[in-house]
């Protein structure tokens, strides 16, 4: 199903760290104009934002070995606010200095509010071929909550829209355990979803991260964060109902028609190299991880300096490597070997085995894969091996 | 001024009994013995002004932070009688004022021929300070009353004049009264010492014979001994022995305490002073033993001695486990001021390497655990305290626990354990509710007698295990603070005990393991069960506790397995931080202690053991 990382590829990630309203959850690297202070419309930050993205590119060009892309991905912040043209100009200076795959997976995120069909059908011609929509939910209470503005019913508009333009990539984000959502609730939205013409669903069991106007919510105690075993429930049914549906899950939160799971996203589970563009971004070339400065500001008098915008760094060393390996490999079905584990390791899992959390026709095989219960608790397991 | 200059004052060696007159303070703390005897210091100008300090002579931190003396102390005060205008020696003997150092005030109390009862005039006599008086009456000491803190407000005297001259036998007119923090009466007290208090009676020329009142380890000069001479002569030219022993020490040094040590030449019949021999071990000076003179020993010890006998155990365990070599220094280095202090090394399945210690009670334990931590800077779990019992086997054979892991599992004839006899005195309006509190806890009424007209002293027989489980605790909470209580060991009686153990998905954790009374079984059972429940937090399997005595399961709950554990998003930008995340939770892991498969964080054990930290706190008062 995924690529194999190879030493020649470098899969790119292309930061927007612009929004035009900062969602009550999120504490992604983006901003809003107002945070940003500026007069100018989007429009006018998108030109200079992409001749920033483009030294960096020529940065990359001038300082890997690589010569072929297999995956590009726009996120965010709202790739979708960026002008079809301006992602164009990203996707050909990067054709320009490397070699694109034939295949090569071209992802943005999309705010439905942001999709109009012209505009769906600029982006499929500046050769972006997949599509990632961020749906979260159906209900409008649930949307409330987590501070989306969108009209539930653009969904089905914009996944019409994508096919009529050429899409044969379309992938819807869902979030569940919001704060007052029932099981009700979310059954509505996993309906609403594979009601659509799609190949991709990401399930995202919310998480209320420090510093977001959700946090202090909860803080504050004016919204109550459902418990981790009705979560857990949301969960299986979503797995029961997506796989009823012909989506198998290839990562925990993840699950696709098959053929059609996200490639970049596979190359960072399986340790590939790639290289983050834009304030904020990581990057991974060869057991090497660095990130650049966060905000735009700086990021843009860096590369107006021509400096690299890189702020910080570090090395992982062999125990770190496998670390990781064991880590986001165990998220995958079958992609890790029972033979790299010490006996202790293998008692552990035996444990495992036995309570279900594991599936045992790849343990037979000699392979490690989760089971619905297993993915479940997939960091407790993670801990018990590297422990 | 009465005050005698120290240099013209009678010398050490040289005083003539008759001279000589030796008194302790029985005091509650808090009723101001500390103040009394600083405000002595000062009037008898053995320190000088600008050198005076708060509670001169509380040695440690601790005594002064919880204002209790652990440690007697003695100072020789010179004075000159208002009375008869002749000079004098006063020895005054500091005794500790707690429950579980008994014997360590009965052999202050023997060094002496009176004692200053003092008690504060707003809140009357406490059952420790009546045990103490009770126990000087025996030691036929002659009791000075006196009425402290008459300043405050709040003060009563007549009220407790009445209830201090009905205990002692005198007329309320007859006690003093005083104020240590203004100086009110405290010249009348020491011309009262002087006159009331007889002069020491020994035989000067009879082989020597000091009692041993106390006994203190000092890093530079090794144990300094504190004796009270009754007969003979103790200079520093002689080799001493041990009675108890027959160990031969050198005679490094010879002083008094005024109140920093003076060396002399000597020490005469009636004196109260300091022995330095280079021992290194306060076990190798006892408490209560008698020094005689090697070359001229005695053929007859002094009466009293007997050795500490440690009543409560518990283990204590270092929360680090590589720290457990330092634990082990730390006891060493206590135990060489701490005679009564015993312990060995002991293994617990839950909670690795420690020890079993034993002390004198619940306070001396107190203190032992805050000094490990404090002066050895180490981090311990206690297990909760028990006391010791005798269990005999179907065979017959006896078995000395004390720990309840070492409790038989098979077929018990019968076991006997540790009773007291308790005192509690508190206003009459609270007896039932002290009544019930004691018939709760196995304890059979002796007898009630009336202190004054609304205070009321309530003697019970109660099994020692009781008064350790939280029983200072409620006796507290159930006369609104007013109660106080006293008990000594008189023996040991046959009760219907069971072990009760704690089991995580069927394994005994034996830290959690406690004798308790039958009856009292299915109550520590729930109580653990859902203590546990609470503490432990869910794992991916379902955890079932139960509490069982022998293969009976008296009590369960269970922790559900967690169904959630994993963070749901994991991409590009999120990988490093949750790698540290995971090697953060890594180093966590190790601080977990596993029963079987299940992980208890340290923080349970903690909780688990700890009734609750009020508790331990009234617990040391």
């Amino acid at each position: 199903m995924a690529t194999v990382a190879e030493a020649s590829a470098l899969s790119f990630y292309i930061h927007i760290p612009y929004c035009v309203k900062r969602c009550g959850y999120c504490d992604f690297n983006t901003y809003t104009p107002s945070e940003l202070k500026v007069e100018s419309s989007l429009t006018e930050i998108s030109h200079s934002y992409i001749d920033l993205i483009i030294e960096e590119i020529a940065m990359a060009r001038a300082n890997s070995t690589a010569t072929t892309v297999p995956t590009i991905f726009f996120g965010g912040g709202t790739p979708s606010l960026m002008e079809p043209s301006d992602l164009a100009r990203v996707i050909d200076a990067i054709g320009q200095r490397f070699s694109r795959d034939s295949d090569c997976e071209i992802t943005m995120e999309a705010n439905p509010d942001t999709l109009t069909l012209d505009r769906l059908r600029g982006y499929f011609e500046a050769g972006i071929n997949r599509l990632s929509i961020g749906m979260q939910s159906a209900v409008p209470h649930v949307l409330h909550v987590l501070d989306r503005t969108h009209n539930p019913a653009n969904i089905e508009i914009a996944v019409g829209w994508a096919r009529e333009v050429g899409f044969k990539e379309i992938s819807l984000d869902l979030i569940y355990g919001t704060p007052g959502e029932s099981i009700e609730d979310w059954q509505a939205s996993i309906d609403a979803a594979l009601a659509l013409d799609i190949s991709h669903i990401s399930a995202y069991a919310l998480i209320v991260e420090d510093g977001t106007k959700l946090a202090a919510q909860v803080r504050r105690a004016d919204v109550i964060i459902p418990d981790d075993d009705e979560t857990a429930d949301k969960y299986i049914i979503a797995d029961d109902r997506f796989r009823s549906q012909g989506f198998e899950w290839y990562e925990i939160s993840n699950w696709a028609k098959p053929g059609s799971e996200c490639r970049h996203n596979v190359a960072y589970w399986k340790g590939a190299n790639w290289w983050g563009i834009g304030p904020g971004a990581h990057s991974h070339i060869d057991g090497r991880r660095w990130w650049n400065v966060k905000h735009p500001t700086a990021y843009r008098d860096r590369i107006q300096a021509k400096l690299a915008p890189m702020q910080g760094q570090e090395s992982l060393t062999e125990p770190e490597i496998a670390r990781e390996e064991i880590m986001l490999s165990l998220r995958l079905p079958g992609a890790l070997s029972l033979a790299r584990f010490s006996g202790e390791q293998r008692r552990a899992l035996e444990d495992f085995l036995g309570q279900g959390h594991l599936e045992q026709s790849a343990w037979d095989a000699g392979m490690l894969t989760l089971t619905q219960s297993g993915r479940l608790i997939a960091d407790r397991i993670v801990r018990e091996l590297v422990v | 001024m009465p005050a005698i200059p120290l240099a013209k004052a009678p010398q050490p060696s040289q005083t003539n009994p008759a001279q000589i007159r030796n008194f302790c303070i029985i005091a509650h703390i808090d009723h101001g013995k500390s103040t009394l005897a600083d405000r002595m210091l000062g009037i008898t100008e053995v320190v000088e002004k600008r050198n005076m300090r708060a509670q001169y002579l509380d040695r440690m931190d601790i005594e002064r932070e919880r204002g209790i003396t652990i440690k007697s102390q003695a100072v020789r005060l010179p004075w000159r009688s208002g009375i008869d205008g002749q000079e004098y020696i006063l020895n005054m003997i500091d005794t500790p004022g707690h429950v579980d150092f008994t014997y360590e005030v009965s052999r202050s109390l023997a060094a002496c021929e009176g004692a200053v009862l003092l008690v504060d005039c707003a809140q009357g006599i406490e059952a420790q300070t009546l045990a103490n008086l009770y126990l000087a009456m025996e030691n036929n000491l002659t009791i000075i009353p006196v009425l402290n803190k008459i300043d405050l407000p709040a003060a009563q005297p007549e009220k407790f004049a009445k209830e201090l001259a009905k205990l002692i036998g005198c007329e309320p007119e007859d006690c003093l009264r005083v104020s240590g923090k203004t100086g009110d009466g405290v010249e009348e007290l020491l011309d009262q010492i002087v006159k009331q208090i007889p002069a020491p009676i020994g035989d000067p020329e009879a082989p020597a014979r000091a009692l041993i009142f106390d006994s203190v380890y000092d890093s530079y000069r090794g144990v300094v001994t504190y004796v009270r001479v009754v007969d003979g002569h103790l200079s520093t030219r002689d080799q001493i022995q041990m009675f108890s022993t027959g160990v031969r020490h050198e005679m490094l040094e010879v002083g008094v305490i005024s109140p920093e040590p003076v060396a002399s030449k000597g020490l005469g019949v009636g004196e109260v002073g300091y022995l330095i021999t280079g021992v290194k071990d306060v076990r190798q000076s006892r408490v209560g033993d008698t020094v005689t003179n090697y070359q001229r020993p005695t053929t007859k010890a002094l009466a009293g001695y007997k050795d500490p006998r440690p009543m409560v155990f518990s283990g204590l365990f270092p929360l680090d486990g590589a720290e457990y070599p330092m634990l082990r220094e730390a006891l060493d280095k206590l135990q060489l001021n701490d005679a009564a202090l015993v312990f060995e090394p002991e293994n617990s399945a839950a909670l690795g390497f420690g020890f079993r210690c034993g002390f004198l009670g619940l306070l001396h334990m107190e203190i032992v655990r805050e000094r490990l931590e404090r002066e050895a800077g180490l981090a311990l779990i206690s297990t909760a305290p028990n006391v010791v019992y005798k269990v005999t086997d179907d065979a017959g054979k006896e078995l000395i626990v004390t720990n309840p892991s070492e409790f038989p599992d098979g077929k018990i004839m019968k076991v006997e354990e540790p009773i007291v006899r308790a005192t509690v005195l508190a206003p009459s309006e609270f007896i039932g509710g002290i009544m019930e509190l004691c018939q709760q806890r196995r304890g059979t009424l002796l007898g009630m007698d009336y202190l004054s007209e609304d205070r009321v002293e309530i003697r019970y027989t109660l099994p020692l295990a009781e008064i350790v489980f939280d029983f200072f605790d409620q006796l507290k909470s159930r006369t609104r603070g007013y109660a106080s209580l006293d008990y000594e060991p008189i023996g040991e009686a046959e009760g219907d005990l069971v072990k009760v153990d704690i089991l995580l998905q069927g394994e005994k954790v034996d830290a959690f393991s406690a004798i308790v009374h039958r009856d009292k079984a299915y109550t520590y059972g729930v109580m653990m069960t859902t203590k546990l429940r609470e503490l432990i937090p869910r794992q991916q399997f379902e955890i079932p506790i139960q509490a069982a005595v022998g293969a009976r399961i008296i009590a369960r709950e269970s922790i559900r397995a967690i169904r959630k554990d994993v963070l749901a998003k994991c991409y590009g930008g999120d990988i490093s931080r949750k790698r540290k995340l995971l090697e953060k939770q890594k180093e966590g892991k190790k601080r977990m202690k596993m029963v079987g498969r299940v992980e208890v964080p340290q923080e349970a054990f903690i909780a688990a053991l700890t009734t609750d930290d009020e508790k331990s706190k009234e617990a040391k008062k």
